[in-house]
């Protein structure tokens, strides 16, 4: 099991009403004595991680799913019809957990991470992502080329995203929030699962 | 590309004939309509009843349902907190009772359960919750230990109760305010350890910590060594820094050999001194799994699908959609490439022990593995089995006998709504192997809750446990807000859904996350943590598939305690129930006629009225007679363990 996500009790509400406590160090006694709340503060890093993620999973979805129009092998089909599935679900988890704390939501299919800094925005790529032209390259390939290229592409692609869930688990304050937690952690066992069969896939793929 | 299981098929064309008992109710849920019977002795023993259909209702009742929860909501929440109930269906079981979620867990994920003695213990992720169950259909809540740390899986062993704690928010003093550093002394991932001797007071009594935390865990009885019991640690989360316990490394192994990758870490408990529990090894059960064997008989089976599907493409038929991609491709056949050294997974998910055997099943990243843990400080790989339909291995369920394995594949990590009818049938389904010569997996085929569910309730395979059905294989398991499915693997190449129960999902207008986390039959009932309504309690009702001869043979089988991943070995008394439930089997596989059948039930009612040396003399010499009939039955293994236990009533 993974993200806690909502239940039939408001999980968002605790959220924005605790969001303002300082991380309390109470100590538990462990014994059921009534305690307060659980504290389950939401950081910037865990807004960053949530948001970033949205344009990173989109080009997962973009590109696995040109798998059928580029001739994929039936092996590299199948795999890339499983990451739409997947990716574009977890997009949709994402896109709630922001909604819900009324914070910006990018579209499922962005192309970049949005990130303020001061007055301006950058446009962003994250960890691992194509560049429009590395894109390109994998539009015109077709066969065994585009197998290649998209193994290649995504195996890097993939530990992008273990890269930020790195970068989420160690700052500081951040991972309080379940869902976030779960997610990320999620994120992290799927993907490393899955560049791992990439891997042997791409050796059964001939070389150019 | 359709979820279609083949039985819903037949339930179509069939669907006037349903006549089984189905019930499908929108309230009551706490209510507890006994139709059930303890197996009355000397009652008449009934004959298998043929009037229950073995169609499943058409169209399946679980489709549709209305969303609602079941948990008591503060008045003052949002519009789409109403404290509605779903919508229930339920075929061939029944819910007796359904326990809330209440106070600091409220609204908190509820996850898997431990028994002992008259106990269930039903862990959160705040901490867990200890009922009472003397009386199955009205659990009572005796405490609630506040203790934060998902995902607190639970064990118990002796007067122990051990916990599993992952999450960075987890703190050694259990306070529920997180932890603010990304390296801390005040965090707490590993296994939290109480002493239960008073289990309406259990004392906290020691902290093992771990480097990547424990998402599960798995206690290990070592027959050698009874001072001592063993803890294999999972995890699934990533390794922490040296810098916040000693020790951790992340590294490639081939950089620094004391690295956590491959490895799960082995935890003893001294049971005269468990405080001081600890780590004593690493073993590296993932280590060189650079390649998994080739599957020949799962080529074959792909092979097969796609044939099948091509002409179902051709054919514009339904059916099992989704030919699975080669086994060569998860397999991997090596050769050129990069295939680097180090591949492999890094972590197990979940490992199921079975000692009785002396076989393990390690769920680990994209693979299944069977483990020798004959040696249990030093358990070795002896196969991985890996499978291109399969996302991620969960956990691992053994068959009584120790002949077949069943794999679960959490693909999308129990979040996502992974049983939408556009979901393929093979994937986040169980996969069922059989265990040849202890020594490697052979796949038979999949099995996943056939009912479509809608896109706002998560749904995959989850964890459940053996039905003790005498002589079957017998499983219940969850499916998050898929519901409870209990199907039939006796077959491993043909497993069948014989009963299931199911809510309309948590909330109607948003994917929620709710339904039923791990579902474990225990003395007679099957226990539900419903990770947002609380706790559920189901009996089986007899039907076409499971008679009340079989439910009684199964309510017969005791334990003193159970731990669902360390699977103990069903042994079944001698008694009528039992070896009534062998002659309906007997109906059921036609072998023996139905008037020989008629004659056999006569005689165990006859001997059941006798007493003494009688009734011993009797039976013995039924026994006798059952071997020398079992020969000329065309389902004589059935028919001679029939008259086996007919001689061990007479030893009675």
């Amino acid at each position: 099991m993974i993200a806690n996500l909502r239940h039939g009790a408001p999980l968002g509400l605790a959220v924005l009403l605790f969001a303002a406590c300082a991380p309390a160090t109470r100590g538990g006694s462990g014994t059921g004595q009534a305690p307060a709340p659980a504290v389950r503060t939401v950081n910037d890093a865990d807004v960053e991680f949530m948001s970033g993620m949205i344009p990173h999973h989109a080009q997962a979805v973009l590109i696995a799913g040109w798998a059928e129009s580029h001739g994929a092998r039936r092996d590299v089909l199948v795999f890339c019809q499983r990451i739409v599935v997947g990716q574009r679900d977890e997009i949709g988890l994402m896109q709630r957990w922001l909604a819900e704390r009324g914070l910006d939501v990018p579209a499922a299919d962005a192309t970049t991470h949005k990130m303020k800094m001061g007055d301006m925005i950058h446009e962003m790529i994250m960890p691992g992502m194509l560049n429009a032209e590395q894109l390109a390259e994998l539009d015109k390939s077709r066969g065994s080329d585009f197998d290649r290229l998209l193994l290649k592409a995504m195996i890097g692609h993939h530990l992008g995203a273990i890269e930020m869930v790195n970068k989420l688990q160690a700052s500081a304050g951040s991972g309080n929030d379940d869902i976030v937690y779960r997610f990320s952690s999620d994120v992290y066992a799927d993907q490393s699962t899955e560049v791992e069969r990439m891997t042997k896939i791409l050796a059964t793929i001939p070389e150019k | 590309m359709a979820l279609h299981h083949p039985q819903r098929r037949f339930s179509a064309a069939l669907a006037l004939a349903a006549v089984a008992s189905i019930s499908l109710y929108a309230s009551a849920c706490a209510t507890s309509t006994s139709s059930s019977s303890a197996g009355a002795a000397g009652a008449p023993a009934p004959a298998l009843n043929i009037t229950m259909s073995p169609v499943a209702p058409s169209p399946d009742p679980r489709v549709g349902l209305r969303a609602g929860t079941t948990a008591k909501v503060p008045a003052d929440t949002t519009k789409r907190m109403m404290a509605t109930r779903a919508a229930e269906a339920e075929w061939n079981m029944h819910l007796v009772k359904n326990v809330e979620a209440n106070g600091p867990f409220l609204g908190v994920t509820h996850s898997d359960l431990a028994f002992r003695g008259n106990y269930v213990i039903q862990g959160n992720y705040d901490g867990y919750e200890i009922f009472d169950i003397s009386n199955p259909r009205a659990p009572k809540s005796i405490k609630q230990i506040v203790c934060r740390g998902s995902q607190s899986d639970v064990s118990v062993y002796g007067n122990l109760i051990f916990v599993s704690g992952e999450a960075t928010s987890g703190r050694l003093d259990c306070g529920l305010g997180g932890v603010p550093d990304s390296v801390s002394k005040d965090r707490f991932r590993g296994v939290r350890i109480y002493d239960a001797t008073d289990i309406k007071n259990p004392k906290y009594i020691q902290s093992v910590q771990t480097c990547r935390g424990s998402h599960t865990h798995t206690v290990v009885e070592d027959p050698n060594d009874k001072a001592n019991v063993y803890i294999y640690i999972s995890g699934s989360s990533a390794v922490r820094s040296p810098t916040e316990l000693a020790g951790c490394s992340d590294m490639d192994p081939s950089l620094d050999p004391n690295s956590e990758r491959f490895k799960i870490e082995i935890v003893q408990v001294p049971l005269a001194n468990p405080m001081a529990a600890k780590v004593i090894t690493k073993a590296p059960i993932l280590a060189e799994l650079t390649r998994a064997p080739q599957n020949t008989a799962r080529t074959a089976s792909d092979n097969a699908d796609r044939a099948a599907t091509m002409a179902a493409r051709g054919g514009g038929a339904g059916g099992r959609a989704g030919a699975p991609a080669g086994a060569a491709a998860a397999a991997g056949r090596g050769g050129r490439g990069a295939v680097p050294n180090n591949a492999g997974p890094v972590q197990c998910h979940d490992i199921t022990v079975y000692p009785a055997v002396g076989l393990a099943g390690g769920a680990c990243g994209g693979y299944g593995l069977l483990l020798d843990i004959s040696d249990v400080k030093n358990p070795k790989r002896v196969f991985a089995a890996a499978d291109s339909n399969m996302s991620f291995w969960h956990s691992a369920t053994f068959t009584n006998d120790g002949s077949k394995m069943l794999f679960s594949d959490e693909w999308g990590g129990g979040s996502a709504p992974r049983c939408r009818s556009t979901d393929h049938y093979e994937w986040g389904s169980d996969a069922l192997f059989t265990v040849d010569g202890k020594k490697s997996l052979t796949f038979k085929s999949y099995y996943k809750m056939p009912a479509a569910q809608t896109n706002l309730e998560n749904c995959v395979a989850h964890n459940g446990s053996l039905v003790p059905i005498p002589g079957r294989d017998i499983m219940v398991q969850s499916w998050y807000q898929g519901g409870v499915s209990i199907f039939d693997w006796t077959d491993p190449s043909h497993p069948k859904e014989i009963a299931y129960q199911d809510r309309g999902p948590i909330d109607g207008a948003v994917q929620g996350n709710g339904g039923t986390w791990s579902v474990y039959w225990y003395n007679g009932y099957m226990y539900s943590s419903e990770i947002a309504r609380g706790l559920d309690v189901f009996e089986l009702q007899p039907s076409a598939y499971i008679s009340q001869n079989e439910i009684d043979a199964a309510k017969s089988v005791k334990f003193d305690y159970l731990n669902v991943q360390g699977q103990q070995k069903l042994v079944w008394p001698a008694s009528f129930s039992l070896s009534r439930s062998y002659v309906d089997q007997l109906e059921r596989s036609k072998g023996y006629a139905p008037e020989k059948l008629a004659s056999i039930r006569a005689d165990l009612s006859a001997a059941e009225k006798l007493s003494g040396q009688a009734r011993k003399d009797f039976l013995a010499k039924m026994a006798t007679g059952l071997h020398t009939d079992a020969r000329g039955s065309s389902d004589a293994p059935k028919a001679h363990t029939l008259a086996s236990s007919v001689g061990d009533l007479a030893k009675l």
